[in-house]
């Protein structure tokens, strides 16, 4: 039975990446890392401008989604239990969660874009950031109502003021949980690509800044993909599979930067 | 040192329901005061009562008057001022269960903002003596989470990271309920040693123990204080006939 769920769960992740690796890592070379994409017809061509401007706006994302997802959370669960406007925040979150990523997209375009005359990479980010905000808000909330009720006694007990014993006792115990919720909000922002049509708009050139429209990797492979060339599905295949192994490697690295130093015991 | 309490018609409330009636009594400083009687009797709410923890409750409320060598608790104090005075001991032993054992012990400094870590080391040195589990856990302040220890020895580590405060009274909530009896009558031990330089109010379930540890000894039955006399008195010769047949086992 527990061969069989694992299976079960596991058996889509590495299809979708079999076949990955099967159509796109042909087309990985050098080139996909250093080089800006090639117009039609010319050879090579990669995609660095979209890894990186996909790093720009997910790290200006996380900017704005984890603090205030976390401080939501932690006002959710610790400061607002029961209160009216705890209730509105958690049902505001919740529809925010069930907006379809492009409605968030119209949103931003037309209070960021519109108003600034310019698609960026600004506006992107804030669209990503905003959409990370329900999921790390409500895992935050989660799993500090898990910590048990004697561990705020504790700290409360032994002369800690109320939101230092939250910070330092509360937030720290639940720290794992909350940093799984940051990384599944990460995760599936990551992906997004309709939000990103009408903010950060994509960019066939070098642009790293925020006031300028910015590639991103998936818009890169949602244009290739669409095209009718060739060479560029397969560019556009080879750009999935980067972004897949880049957002692997961005949630092994928080998970083991942030697994040190935390203590370990049987409870 | 630790200091005498003195309770002066103490009521609490939770929501409606009045826990705690008109209350008044004497803990003599540096001894041990027992406080017994059936459950739900108001025990655990008295002892809440005296560092401020029954109002972390939001539909909880108290009045009254409680002096702590002197100071008046509700009225010239903040709750966080009298909790670092008033150690506190839980039923369950509660750990930080992200912390290691030395950061356990030194929680309450350090969150307090004090940071000088020689003295740290000396401190959280002395409260694990004093409570019996130096020489346990020596080895590996630093490497173990408090999580990992036995229950009898997370009880002492609570009651270590309560001693590194120092605070002048200490109030022990079923401290050994949870434990067997090996780690019950080591936490004994621990209470007939550190009375003599705290004030220990120990609420109990088991009445041996608290003929074993105590001077003094307070029997409550529905909100009220029956009887406040010595040990020895309310277990040989009780005044009040109510005593008498809690200690004899007639109910409760």
């Amino acid at each position: 039975m527990a061969i069989l769920s694992t299976v079960l769960v596991v058996a889509p992740l590495v299809a979708v990446f079999v076949y990955l690796v099967y159509r796109g890592a042909s087309s990985l070379s050098l080139d996909f890392f250093t080089q800006v994409p090639a117009p039609v017809g010319v050879a090579g061509g990669g995609m660095a401008n979209a890894i990186v401007g996909s790093a720009i706006l997910l790290g200006l994302g996380s900017l704005i989604g984890v603090p205030m997802g976390i401080a939501g959370g932690i006002y959710l669960a610790e400061f607002g239990r029961g209160t009216k406007l705890a209730n509105a925040v958690r049902f505001t979150a919740d529809v925010l969660n069930g907006v379809p990523s492009i409605v968030m997209g119209i949103a931003i375009y037309s209070l960021i874009v519109v108003p600034q005359g310019h698609f960026s990479a600004f506006s992107g980010g804030v669209a990503l950031g905003i959409m990370m905000i329900p999921t790390v808000c409500r895992t935050t909330e989660e799993m500090l109502l898990m910590v048990p009720n004697a561990v705020r006694e504790a700290a409360l007990a032994l002369g800690v003021p109320n939101w230092r014993s939250v910070l330092a006792i509360t937030v720290k115990t639940a720290s794992p949980g909350i940093i799984t919720g940051c990384m599944l909000a990460f995760a599936r922002v990551a992906g997004e690509t309709a939000p990103l049509i009408f903010t950060a708009f994509g960019n066939v050139g070098w642009s790293m800044r925020l006031d300028e429209p910015i590639a991103a990797l998936p818009l890169q492979i949602y244009v290739y993909a669409l095209s009718p060339y060739d060479e560029w599905h397969r560019l556009a295949w080879a750009g999935a599979l980067v972004l897949i192994v880049l957002i692997v490697l961005a949630v092994s690295l928080v998970r083991f930067v942030t697994s040190r130093g935390v203590m370990k015991g049987a409870s | 040192m630790g200091v005498g309490i003195e309770v002066i018609s103490l009521n609490a409330w939770y929501g409606t329901n009045h826990t705690l009636q008109d209350i008044n009594l004497n803990i003599p400083a540096n001894h041990a005061t027992a406080l017994i009687g059936p459950s739900g009797c108001g025990k655990s709410t008295f002892v809440r009562c005296i560092n401020r923890m029954h109002e972390t409750n939001p539909i909880a409320r108290v009045t009254g008057t409680v002096l702590i060598g002197g100071l008046d608790i509700y009225a010239d104090a903040k709750p966080v001022e009298i909790r670092r005075r008033v150690g506190m001991v839980f039923q369950r032993p509660n750990p930080f269960p992200t912390m290691s054992i030395y950061d356990n012990v030194a929680a309450g400094l350090k969150l307090n903002g004090y940071s000088n870590r020689q003295a740290l080391d000396e401190i959280v040195e002395k409260s694990l003596k004093n409570s019996a589990l130096w020489d346990e856990v020596k080895d590996d302040l630093k490497k173990k989470s408090g999580a990992s220890l036995s229950g009898g020895q997370q009880q002492r580590l609570c009651i270590a990271r309560a001693l590194a405060v120092d605070p002048e009274v200490l109030l022990m909530d079923e401290p050994a309920s949870a434990l067997d009896p090996v780690s019950t009558s080591k936490i004994e031990d621990l209470i007939f040693q550190l009375k003599t330089q705290y004030t220990i109010v120990i609420v109990t379930h088991n009445m041996q123990q608290a003929a074993r540890v105590a001077e003094k000894t307070g029997f409550f039955l529905n909100g009220r204080m029956v009887e406040f006399d010595s040990t020895h008195k309310i277990f040989t010769n009780p005044s009040d006939k109510r005593t008498e047949d809690y200690i004899t086992g007639r109910f409760g």
